[in-house]
């Protein structure tokens, strides 16, 4: 029988339509149908500013808004050649690693509430809540921050704000430990995560995985620390990796991250250095509104930066972060004009998507549910 | 902003482990090679590509087992038109390396690299869909992210930003 599990279900995380003949109970052949969510970014960032296409990367992969800003923004940096200041490089380090929790609890939590888990999903947006407080503190915005800009920041931190992150930091891993509480050594959770949707490590290199759904497998690669970007250097941390590569190895996997990521939270906060948060660069980066008011040369440049843009030397550049998904890419192509040649996405996901037939295949259909929310799929950044 | 100028010059770039290996496969594979923003390119010749990407998966030394990506940026009105770029990555080494192939604009058309990587399977349908560029012997060829009915192309130049509608 050919099933239709349509792009509106609730267990899909999005618009995801799949298309699954079966036998009946056990999968035959399945078959992802994407598309409903393609909105034409790549198109629309041609015809923008280099600085205006930071708004439209947040919307891509919409649970880690500021890891996309992260991506192109240091896209960018590269090809100007500009240096960023240490304090800008630990704010971007910190936040993205929030944002990876950020994440992580939308996965965890949508991931037990489609096995059946649900007060899990109430535990983890309960945490969500203060994290996006945290964002609208330092930024003015829950979700679509557009806070990391080519150059630096937006603004500077509030007063406070790292008293609040240092607190939240304090609580955060009980509630990591409330969850494994929960869901670790349940033996519901056992049944329905462990030996499912096993993917073995050549399939998943082969295929293109990256992130936890790589590392579940045990394939021990992780771009903070292997390729490191926007000083991941100066941060210890380990990197949790599976062995088995079902769903439990890359639930482990996820968990020991927002552990690993709080603990460099803290590292940042407590180590956060002294000085700007923008590079040094009049034509790129917009002065500050002080002196944007009081200088002339400061509102010329202001008035320039945000009507025509600034030119970008000629070249390519492709610029990869390690997101809560895998390996985001962003390769941008300048021309030497304001705006970018072209500007693709590289998405963990739609990588992580061509796992699902050697997941299901043979398997049951409950556990199909399982295998989409073992690979973490946002459909934002599949279809962008 | 300190950008160093990017070396062009293939003789240059000839020590390479990866420009090294392909020149001493076959010379002709490499049609030339930059090195800019610490990233090296190489331009591989349009016929050889498939074989060219299993040499590089397989060898011993740097085997760049992990196809990141595969897309393609198109040059309108200059020819070669389209020029589809793949992103390898060497999982045990931790170096990158991109190859780049040059097409005309009239039936674009190349050899599909599924059978080196599956993960090509879905980027190279992508390709397909938003360029018109064909890969010979991809398994299932179709439209990917536009309607299976769309007429166009629509990240090719010529394709206007808001549409036809």
């Amino acid at each position: 029988m050919i099933l239709n599990m349509g792009p509106h279900h609730p267990s899909t995380h999005g618009v995801l339509r799949l298309i699954l003949e079966i036998d009946g109970e056990n999968i035959v052949r399945i078959m992802p149908d994407i598309g409903y969510l393609h909105t034409g970014i790549e198109k629309t960032c041609e015809a923008k500013f280099y600085q205006q296409v930071v708004p439209l990367t947040d919307r891509i992969d919409y649970l880690c808004p500021l890891t996309n800003n992260l991506c192109y923004v240091l896209a960018v940096e590269k090809l100007l050649g500009l240096e960023i200041p240490p304090k800008a490089q630990w704010m971007r380090v910190m936040l993205n690693e929030l944002t990876r929790i950020n994440s992580h609890l939308v996965w965890l939590g949508t991931h037990a509430l489609d096995i059946g888990a649900m007060t899990v999903f109430l535990y983890c947006f309960r945490e969500r809540e203060d994290i996006l407080r945290l964002f609208e503190m330092v930024s003015g915005q829950r979700m679509m921050t557009s806070y990391f800009r080519i150059g630096g920041l937006a603004l500077e931190p509030p007063l406070g704000f790292f008293e609040k992150v240092r607190h939240f930091a304090r609580r955060f891993p009980a509630k990591v430990d409330e969850y494994e509480n929960l869901l670790t050594g349940n033996p519901i959770w056992g049944m329905r995560t462990r030996g499912v949707a096993r993917i073995t490590a050549e399939d998943a290199v082969a295929l293109g995985a990256s992130g936890p759904t790589l590392r579940g497998s045990g394939v021990d690669f992780d771009l903070r620390r292997d390729l490191p970007y926007s000083g991941y250097e100066n941060f210890r941390f380990k990197v949790p990796v599976g062995q088995d590569g079902d769903v439990f190895a890359r639930y482990m996997c996820r968990v020991g991250e927002m552990r690993e990521s709080i603990a460099m939270v803290e590292q940042a906060v407590e180590g956060m250095p002294e000085g700007p948060i923008k590079a040094v660069a009049p034509k790129v980066v917009l002065p500050d509104r002080e002196m944007m008011k009081t200088q002339m040369e400061a509102l010329i440049y202001h008035f320039k930066i945000i009507t025509e843009g600034f030119a970008v030397p000629a070249g390519e550049v492709y610029q990869a972060v390690e997101s809560p998904r895998g390996e985001m890419g962003y390769y941008v192509v300048s021309d030497g004009t304001a705006k970018p040649y072209r500007v693709h996405m590289r998405s963990a996901c739609l990588a992580n998507l061509q796992l699902l037939p050697s997941m299901c295949e043979g398997r049951l259909l409950a556990d199909v549910v399982a295998a989409i929310g073992s690979i973490d799929i946002v459909l934002g950044e599949i279809d962008r | 902003m300190a950008l160093e100028p990017a070396i062009t010059d293939l003789e240059q770039l000839k020590s390479h482990p990866a420009i090294a290996k392909l020149l001493a496969w076959n010379p002709v594979a490499v049609q030339g090679a930059k090195f800019d923003r610490n990233e090296i390119s190489i331009y591989v010749e349009r016929s050889l590509v498939r074989e060219a990407c299993a040499l590089l998966r397989d060898d011993a030394d740097c085997p760049y087992n992990y196809l990141a990506d595969v897309t393609c940026v198109d040059w309108f009105p200059s020819e070669p038109r389209f020029e589809v770029v793949y992103h390898l990555l060497s999982i045990p080494r931790k170096e990158r390396v991109r190859l780049k192939v040059r097409l005309e604009g009239s039936s674009p058309a190349l050899d599909s690299v599924t059978q080196v990587w599956s993960a090509a399977n879905y980027f190279e349908r992508e390709v397909f869909d938003l360029f018109g560029v064909r890969f010979a012997g991809h398994p299932y060829l179709r439209r990917l992210l536009m309607p299976e009915d769309w007429e166009g192309h629509p990240l090719r130049k010529d394709y206007p930003v808001e549409g036809y509608r």
